[in-house]
């Protein structure tokens, strides 16, 4: 449905295919094409218009490499300017504050505030192991204050009662004196969903924020928002000091450019994103995985998720087991995560499972080739069991066996190490998280293994 | 059974309201094509303003490139001069589109139910809309029954509850977690049994891309077709006017799953110009049957395609 946005710029490029450097004339159609791109993603206009000059200054008289057309040089650009503005991943939540921390949760109707509260109160008990008490001020919306409760009890935190013939600020002065009598860490505050336009209602939720000053005002988007996001966001940004910004409903198949225009516009990170209606399904903000699809490139980290079930687990537990007894992921481990790999139907098969909005362009499938995971294989088959368990001893000599025994260079040899190295390192960063996270890592940096040829924001 | 009442409940305020709504949130040619202008002659600046108006009210690249292609034409070939032409160029297509999907919906049967089925994405107005639904056709005259059918969300069935108490009308539920057919079975046969005239049926959010609920959803759709063939009457997609061009990609899946037969666009009452209707209108021809201009029972209208592009432009 949608052309990715590589695709529209390789085609733009190619009548000046081949020169050397990005020119203010040779940029000015291709930029034509981002701002398009964008707004097909649902970027808000202003904050395209803006995107659209930053990617100006910095494209304009930069040097391309032989190896990459212009349309890719000006991609990876695009691409690394959105993940920079989208921001770093995984800002948690601040809470350094005496006891009980207030939570205020804003945002339009049916943005996913109520279900991202139970969500949150969950993260909090189960990964910070703090003690959180939740309340409704949504004395409007029938039935608003039950689903609370019903949540609440779901994911085992203490829902203190409320009442919708109550007023919202005395509800929240009543339930801050509960949490503090109970010596509760967090109070989280469920609020009613308002139209930035409604003054009474803007009204009401800053003088909530004024009486419970809470440590974090997190505003909940849905994703899919259209151009809204840009008048919603200046709104609640207006009314409230926000803190952090959480992006809901992305495990649909939204382009997302709300998260940009809401990022851009109330300044405040984007700190988690819901994945799901279950309670769980709440994840730290992924601004590489977010640009790569407002990009239009795909998804390749949700992409493998999907795929993850039909990862070996038993492999990969003994994987973990072994990491977790301190012994290092050694080059046998990495073939066997190749051959996983494989399992799966390889790159290209993923590449087809990618949403329609987000097709990869012919050329590029190339480069993702499956051919290198094969050439990969050989290239460890042809190592002794001591070479694979112990990397470091292969050395010049060494390396030139293996080129012959695989079919290969050295060259290709150097890289698989180097390979081999980065993702040693991100197993030792995920031994101790969850088995999932791992695999998921070590899938998606499979992803990358083509190196620099690779369209960015595909292996991340 | 004979029905006379009409079978589109117009009402008097709409325009009035609408406007003011849209009003309201500086929507963006009511109030920005008076400003645009400022004298009377159409200048290229002009045009170019107005194409950043369209893309904002969502109405989509491809919408309006086509749009101001047109526009731009008939400027370059001086039949665009002044801004009340300008408007006039803009309404026509728009009109164009919007009443060949301007088909109110008529519940009238000879007999048995008429039922309506519900459905749409996460958190877009669905049991708002089916609550003000209730009101309109009790007010028409109409008996109405609700039923239960979102089993999954917590809180959900007690939410249709009290729309069912607000109007005075009879809710069917089961218990949470039951099976959503059942409950679409169970309501068809009480509401035959009974003799009522309407039958709504909630069902769950449900994301397009999640081909297990939307085969559920096919599910809902076949029992109520065991018990009546000609049922589902109408199966109403809604659509949030938030959204973007996803909203699109809504309107395929759900159609593609379930076949829809009619759409309802909510919360037109906030900043967001609903361009969504116009892409939805032009790729799909669906009918649009309502649309939701706030969270109070009265705040539903049914869908005028003159009127709606009236208030955009007066
Ligand atoms: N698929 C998906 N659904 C979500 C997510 N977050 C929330 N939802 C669903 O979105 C709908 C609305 O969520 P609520 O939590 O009720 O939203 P709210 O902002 O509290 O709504 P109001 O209080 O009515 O303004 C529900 O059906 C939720 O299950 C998410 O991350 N993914
Ligand atoms: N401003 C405005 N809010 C609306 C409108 N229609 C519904 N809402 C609000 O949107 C929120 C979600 O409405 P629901 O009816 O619960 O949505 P739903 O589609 O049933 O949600 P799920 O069942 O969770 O998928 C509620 O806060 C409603 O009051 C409308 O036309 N305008
Ligand atoms: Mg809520
Ligand atoms: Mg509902």
């Amino acid at each position: 449905m949608f052309e990715s946005l590589s695709e529209r710029l390789n085609k733009s490029f190619q009548s000046i295919r081949g020169r050397g450097r990005l020119t203010e004339d040779n940029v000015q159609a291709t930029l034509r094409e981002v701002r398009m791109a964008l707004l097909e993603a649902d970027v808000a206009l202003p904050v395209v218009k803006d995107f659209v000059a930053r990617i100006r200054e910095r494209a304009v008289g930069s040097e391309v490499t032989t190896s990459v057309t212009p349309g890719q040089a000006l991609v990876k650009i695009v691409n690394d300017e959105l993940t920079d503005l989208l921001g770093s991943s995984n800002s948690e939540l601040d809470l350094r504050v005496k006891p009980p921390a207030v939570i205020l949760m804003a945002g339009l109707q049916g943005s996913g505030k109520t279900t991202t509260t139970g969500k949150l109160a969950a993260h909090l008990k189960q990964s910070r192991k703090q003690s959180v008490l939740v309340v409704s001020t949504d004395v409007y919306r029938p039935a608003a204050i039950d689903q609370l409760e019903k949540v609440a009890s779901d994911v085992g935190v203490d829902f203190h009662p409320s009442e919708s013939k109550q007023k919202p600020k005395k509800i929240a002065v009543e339930a801050r004196d509960a949490a503090r009598k109970g010596l509760y860490d967090v109070l989280i505050v469920d609020t009613a969903g308002r139209l930035g336009i409604d003054d009474a209602m803007m009204a009401e939720i800053s003088s909530l924020h004024e009486t419970l000053a809470p440590v974090e005002t997190l505003f909940v988007v849905d994703a899919m928002t259209g151009q809204d996001a840009a008048n919603t966001a200046k709104a609640f940004g207006d009314a409230l000091p926000l803190t952090g910004v959480i992006l809901t409903k992305v495990d649909g198949d939204a382009r997302g450019g709300a998260a940009l225009s809401v990022r851009q516009i109330t300044g405040r990170p984007i700190k988690f994103m819901g994945t799901g209606e279950k309670l769980d399904a709440l994840e730290p903000f992924h601004p590489d995985r977010v640009a790569s699809r407002i990009l239009g490139m795909g998804d390749v980290v949700s992409l493998v998720e999907n795929a993850e079930q039909k990862v070996d687990q038993d492999k990969a537990e003994k994987l973990a087991k072994k990491l977790k007894k301190g012994k290092s992921f050694d080059l046998e481990d990495m073939a066997e995560q190749l051959r996983q790999m494989q399992q799966m139907g390889g790159i290209n098969a993923l590449m087809e499972k990618m949403p329609a909005g987000a097709q990869m362009p012919k050329g590029m499938m190339g480069a993702a080739d499956d051919k290198q995971v094969g050439r990969m294989l050989a290239m460890v088959n042809s190592m002794t069991p001591k070479e694979k368990a112990f990397p470091d001893l292969i050395r010049a000599s060494r390396k030139r066996r293996i080129a012959a025994g695989s079919g290969t260079e050295v060259q290709d040899i150097n890289r698989l190490l180097k390979q081999h190295q980065q993702m040693k390192k991100m197993m030792k960063k995920f031994s101790k998280g969850g088995m999932n996270k791992m695999m998921r890592a070590m899938q998606s940096q499979m992803g990358n293994q083509g190196g620099n040829q690779l369209p960015p924001g595909m292996g991340r | 059974m004979a029905k006379s009442k009409s079978n589109t409940i117009k009402q008097p305020g709409f325009l009035t309201r609408l406007r003011a709504s849209l009003n309201r949130g500086n929507s963006w040619l009511t109030y920005d094509l008076r400003n645009l202008l400022p004298g009377e002659t159409v200048d290229q600046d002009a045009l170019d303003e107005l194409e950043s108006r369209l893309l904002t009210a969502d109405l989509g690249v491809d919408a309006t490139t086509r749009i101001m292609e047109r526009v731009q034409s008939l400027f370059d070939g001086g039949r665009i001069t002044t801004r009340e032409q300008l408007a006039n160029e803009l309404k026509a297509p728009m009109l164009d589109v919007l009443r060949q999907v301007e088909r109110p919906l008529d519940v009238t049967r000879e007999s048995g139910p008429f039922v309506l089925l519900v459905a749409g994405v996460n958190g877009v107005g669905k049991t708002t809309t089916i609550g003000k639904l209730a009101r309109k056709y009790v007010d028409a005259g109409y008996s109405v029954m609700l039923a239960a059918g979102d089993t999954f969300r917590a809180g959900a069935v007690e939410q249709l509850t009290q729309w069912g108490e607000r109007n005075g009308v009879p809710v069917v539920a089961q218990s949470s977690g039951a099976d959503a057919a059942s409950v679409a079975y169970d309501a068809y046969a009480r509401a035959a049994a009974r003799g009522v005239d309407i039958l709504i049926a909630d069902t769950a959010g449900r994301l397009h891309t999640q081909g297990n609920l939307m085969g559920e959803l096919a599910k809902v759709k076949r029992v109520l077709g065991k018990q009546d063939t000609s049922a589902p009457h109408e199966t109403m997609l809604v659509v949030d006017a938030t959204t973007g061009g996803n909203a699109l990609s809504q309107a395929r899946s759900f159609h593609e799953s379930v076949g829809l037969t009619g759409l309802t666009v909510t919360k037109l009452d906030g900043t967001a110009a609903g361009g969504v209707v116009f892409a939805i209108a032009e790729t799909m021809g669906l009918p649009i049957r309502f649309i939701g201009v706030g969270e109070a029972t009265e705040d539903l209208d049914v869908f005028d395609a003159e009127r709606f592009v009236d208030a955009l432009f007066k």
